[in-house]
């Protein structure tokens, strides 16, 4: 998938999103760390661009509930999250760049229970891989990606990579984000 | 990137790195402090022990408040209520302790060396919340970690630590930290209080309040150790202070936005007047606000998961 095609599939995604809730009444919008972020921004604009409304946006960084941290004796760098508004009430929409076994999105899932009480929490990926290991599916999809378990699945943004694109590395010879 | 060793010791063996990863980390953890509910699920199921031979309520509390927010359990032990008291020696009270396999053992000790000597017995990770006047590694983090969130960066300050130097152990780990991190250190103190050779440790020394402190970006002060004052290192609590007070007017000789800091308990109209305890530039409890996310993050650095997997 190329520049064109995210933008559309995003584009596509943002007015699914309006159209499911009637608006963005109460809509909150929460990037996932790394990419997640950038891909919330721009659902954000794309959504407030249509609604002519400001859309809270939160970053979430998950890593403290990853379930195999204990286990690592490297740890991965921290970042912040900074959700600087309450969720109570609010009608959350979780966004990440892939969707592959779904064990971020439970992680996601406490991290933002931990906040507050939000409505509902929506769940839209850029890409979904398959390969799920917990009972999680996502609302809104932008592209979905047959791959076996060991390929790679790589989304690039520019505001970090310096391109878009999402490219399948067959084995697993690219360097592990 | 993780840390080295599988304690935390002193800033000595440290490298840059190691002190910038968790500087950064630190500031991750600050955030969970400001929620409404202050508890992340990270080290689930873990056991951190407090073995604390010397009093302490803030590094105590401290150390518990970040093992708890981290949803670990933490157990406290002092010296008064151990079996230490009924004659055990320290090495055998580790062992026992070893035996119940926690996962992180934090020892404060009057002895300099206690927890490296128990760091090298037990398989756990070992950290030094203070031994004698040696090192007192999460202190001197927190230090630099408050120093570079107001000043951006450490490199190239002025740093003067003025005080009690010869017995404290603040001001020895903050030596070895902030000269690895490029700032330049002047110690202020009596010469009494001045240890020998210390000049060796790449820092400048006065034995002027005033000079100490001059054109400095960071003044940190150091409480009077009362309860180890058997030397008769000044003749009275009075003398002491009117040359080695901070006030109103000797601070003037420090940069205007010079940071007042201070590893605390304070002894007010000792080492430090009570009107610039509590001003502005003061940064007495963004410290102790820090020590906790500081904390959280070395312990969540050292807690180790055997092999690397990642």
């Amino acid at each position: 998938m190329d520049a064109q095609g995210i933008d559309r599939s995003l584009a596509r995604i943002a007015h699914a999103i309006l159209e499911k809730y009637g608006g963005v009444q109460d809509v909150a919008i929460i990037g996932v760390r790394t990419r997640g972020v950038f891909l919330a921004k721009r659902l954000r604009d794309i959504m407030t661009l249509v609604e002519n409304r400001e859309i809270p946006l939160g970053v979430l960084d998950i890593t403290l509930y990853r379930d195999d941290l204990t286990k690592m004796r490297k740890k991965p760098l921290m970042a912040k999250t900074e959700i600087p508004f309450s969720i109570d009430g609010k009608r959350l929409m979780l966004i990440d760049d892939v969707l592959f076994t779904g064990r971020t999105v439970r992680a996601a899932m406490d991290a933002l229970i931990d906040f507050g009480r939000p409505r509902s929490i929506g769940l839209a990926v850029l890409v979904d891989r398959g390969h799920r290991e917990l009972p999680i599916h996502a609302d809104f999809v932008g592209l979905r990606i047959p791959s076996t378990f060991e390929d790679d699945v790589v989304v690039r943004l520019s505001e970090y990579d310096g391109v878009d694109e999402v490219i399948v590395m067959k084995t697993s010879k690219v360097k592990k984000r | 990137m993780k840390l080295a060793a599988k304690d935390l010791l002193g800033i000595r063996e440290m490298s840059v790195a190691e002190i910038e990863l968790i500087l950064d980390t630190a500031e991750s953890f600050l955030e969970i402090s400001t929620r409404d509910i202050k508890k992340v699920p990270t080290l689930r199921g873990k056991t951190i022990i407090n073995f604390f031979f010397e009093a302490s309520t803030r590094t105590r509390t401290s150390f518990e408040i970040a093992g708890k927010r981290l949803s670990a359990d933490t157990i406290n032990i002092s010296a008064s209520t151990s079996a230490l008291i009924k004659g055990e020696t320290l090495l055998d009270t580790a062992k026992n302790l070893e035996a119940m396999n926690p996962d992180i053992v934090v020892i404060r000790h009057s002895a300099a060396g206690a927890p490296h000597s128990i760091a090298k017995r037990i398989k756990q990770g070992v950290i030094n919340a203070g031994d004698g006047a040696h090192e007192h590694p999460t202190q001197a983090l927190l230090d630099m970690m408050t120093i570079r969130q107001k000043k951006g960066a450490l490199a190239g300050l002025k740093v003067a630590i003025v005080g009690d130097i010869a017995h404290s152990r603040v001001a020895r780990s903050n030596i070895y930290g902030l000269t690895k991190m490029g700032a330049h250190i002047t110690l202020g103190a009596p010469a009494t209080m001045m240890p020998m050779g210390i000049a060796q440790m790449g820092v400048n020394i006065s034995y002027s309040l005033e000079e100490a402190i001059t054109d400095a970006d960071v003044v940190m002060m150091l409480r009077v150790q009362l309860e180890r004052q058997n030397r008769h290192t000044f003749p009275s609590l009075r003398e002491y202070a009117s040359r080695y007070c901070l006030n109103t007017h000797n601070i003037k000789n420090a940069k205007e936005d010079v940071l007042i800091m201070h590893p605390g308990p304070l002894n007010k109209g000792v080492e430090i007047a009570a009107d610039i305890a509590d001003s502005p530039q003061s940064v007495i409890l963004e410290q102790v606000t820090n020590g906790v996310a500081l904390r959280m993050a070395v312990l969540y650095l050292l807690m180790g998961g055997g092999d690397d997997a990642n």
